[in-house]
């Protein structure tokens, strides 16, 4: 995937998600996980949301999740013109938690997006320093 | 010190809008303003005499205005409930003696945009520019192309719809159902009757989400005046007595909900208000739902308990809450019919006392007894307040 022409919007990162970020540069997706309870947690924080703990470490995820939920998007956002409609989805990654993303690889439509189908991450290469995680159907 | 706000307070003051739907002349401020000299109005009271005063814009601002000067304000700001909730600690203020005639006021030029400011919907209008945002919806949201709660409110509706067999032909009878309503009233920017099929025919916004299926986007305003529940026998209108409350959040993200079926706030709020007044389900009358999209009187009717898990779609469908039925729902038309300027917590609350009072378009009878559940941001927030026209015994 190029990044010649990426006109969706990027993240900027904060102190809180550069890892992220920095991983997902290099095609990994990392999440947390707590070191006090052993919570698996995603948006990226200083501090597990169960307990409250600040011992958290990164894990590499295995990039395996299933389809939770999703919508489809019939009007055009800039950056998305060409590809309206379009899913907005949330997946379960195979690790526990819950993140929204685009699904890839597959034209989005009702039929074909099949809640709980397996998938997997794919990377598109935004800037030279942002690659965003999206899923395409595993296998 | 008061250990419950059942029959502390009452609303003796209630007005929207001169005009609604469409008011390109009026900035939001004005809107306010409009709303707020309504209400005062109504129950004839001296502005002079309102010592509180609740607002999501500046109350400074407000209250210079109209030329008073409060003792008491609350500016709670979590989206379109934060009427309801203002007017729960509203009821606390008069309980314990911070104030003793609130004014709860909105406005908002929803259609129009004139002078409204933007991140008024919650966290993810919260955006920097379009390429890059360090919010976190800015960071794990917009980049897939979301865009408002059109395409996002709704995220959990597949889900819910796939464990509990609710049908598309289900969700789009919540619209059908309340147009039944609107349709005898004449302040309603949708009043023709509808069928599913209209549903399904009209333009797809955002799957499972047709046009019908979503709120209108209008120009408006409303405004509440509260006195102690004592006091409010001697005003001209009929006291609407605050029975009880109820308020939460959960959170600004809708793809981190606890349940994304379920709304964890309507829960935890609609106990509350269900303890505190002393009511069971059964002693309810007229019930509003706060309704954005189609899936939010389903959500609600579940998780307020007025159903079980997955029977909302059906029970709506039946019938159950349209004209003639035992639990009428959303009787102005709703967000979906009637009006939605972007918080329309207001007009849910104006159209529950107008019941209450025995005065609404299309009244129900011998409504004594009204719920009035509301919701901020994408199931960010929840207010629930039980209204009565019965005088404390
Ligand atoms: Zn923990």
């Amino acid at each position: 995937m190029s990044q010649e022409g990426y006109r969706k919007p990027v993240p900027i990162p904060t102190p809180e998600t550069q890892f992220y970020w920095d991983k997902c540069k290099e095609h990994e997706l990392w999440v947390q996980r707590c070191d006090s309870c052993n919570h698996p947690f995603f948006y990226p924080r200083f501090h597990c949301p169960q307990c409250l703990s600040a011992e958290v470490s990164w894990f590499k995820t295995s990039g395996k999740a299933t389809l939770w939920t999703y919508m489809i998007n019939h009007r055009p956002v800039p950056g998305f013109e060409e590809d309206t409609p379009y899913a907005i989805a949330v997946v379960q990654l195979e690790e526990g938690p819950k993140m929204l993303t685009n699904i890839v690889g597959i034209e989005n439509t009702p039929d074909n997006l099949v809640l709980d189908m397996p998938l997997e991450v794919v990377f598109e290469d935004a800037t030279d320093e942002i690659a965003i995680p999206k899923f395409k159907p595993a296998g | 010190m008061p250990d419950s706000l059942r029959y502390k307070a009452a609303i003796v003051g209630a007005a929207e809008t001169t005009d609604l739907g469409v008011i390109p002349n009026l900035s939001t401020t004005q809107l306010h303003i409009d709303a707020a000299i309504n209400a005062i109005k109504d129950c004839g009271i001296d502005k002079n005499q309102i010592d509180g005063i609740a607002t999501t814009m500046s109350p400074a601002a407000l209250a210079h205005y109209l030329g008073i000067v409060p003792r008491w304000l609350d500016n709670t700001s979590v989206g379109g409930t934060s009427f309801l909730i203002q007017v729960r600690h509203a009821a606390a203020a008069i309980a314990m003696g911070l104030c003793e005639t609130a004014l709860v006021v909105m406005g908002q030029s929803g259609r129009s945009r004139v002078g409204e400011t933007s991140a008024r919907m919650g966290a993810t209008s919260a955006a920097g520019g379009p390429r890059g945002d360090i919010s976190y919806p800015g960071q794990f949201e917009s980049i897939y192309g979301t865009s408002g709660p059109t395409t996002l409110f709704g995220m959990g509706v597949l889900r819910y719809m796939e464990e509990t067999g609710t049908t598309h032909e289900q969700l789009a009878s919540v619209a059908v159902a309340q147009r039944k309503w609107a349709n005898q009233v004449p302040r309603a920017m949708f009043r023709d009757l509808i069928t599913v099929d209209d549903v399904f025919n009209s333009r797809m916004v955002c799957y499972p989400f047709h046009l019908f299926e979503c709120c209108l986007v209008t120009d408006g305003g409303g405004a509440l005046i509260l006195t102690s529940a004592e006091r409010a026998k001697d005003f001209p209108t009929n006291p609407v007595y605050i029975l009880g409350t109820g308020e939460s959040t959960e959170t600004p993200v809708v793809s981190q909900m606890y349940d994304l079926t379920s709304s964890t706030a309507f829960k935890v709020s609609s106990r509350q208000a269900f303890a505190e007044a002393g009511i069971s389900h059964a002693d309810v009358d007229h019930l509003m739902i706060y309704d954005a999209f189609a899936h939010l009187p389903i959500y609600g009717l579940e998780d307020l308990g007025f159903v079980g898990r997955g029977e909302a779609g059906a029970f709506i469908e039946e019938g159950n809450t349209s004209p003639g039925s035992k639990l009428p729902m959303n009787t102005n038309g709703g967000g979906l019919s009637y009006t939605h300027t972007g918080m329309y917590g207001m007009f849910a609350m104006q159209e529950a006392v107008r019941q209450v009072r025995g005065e609404a378009s299309h009244q129900v009878p011998d409504v004594k007894v009204s719920f009035c559940q509301g919701v901020g941001g994408m199931f960010m927030a929840a207010g629930s307040l039980v209204f009565t026209n019965e005088p404390p015994h």
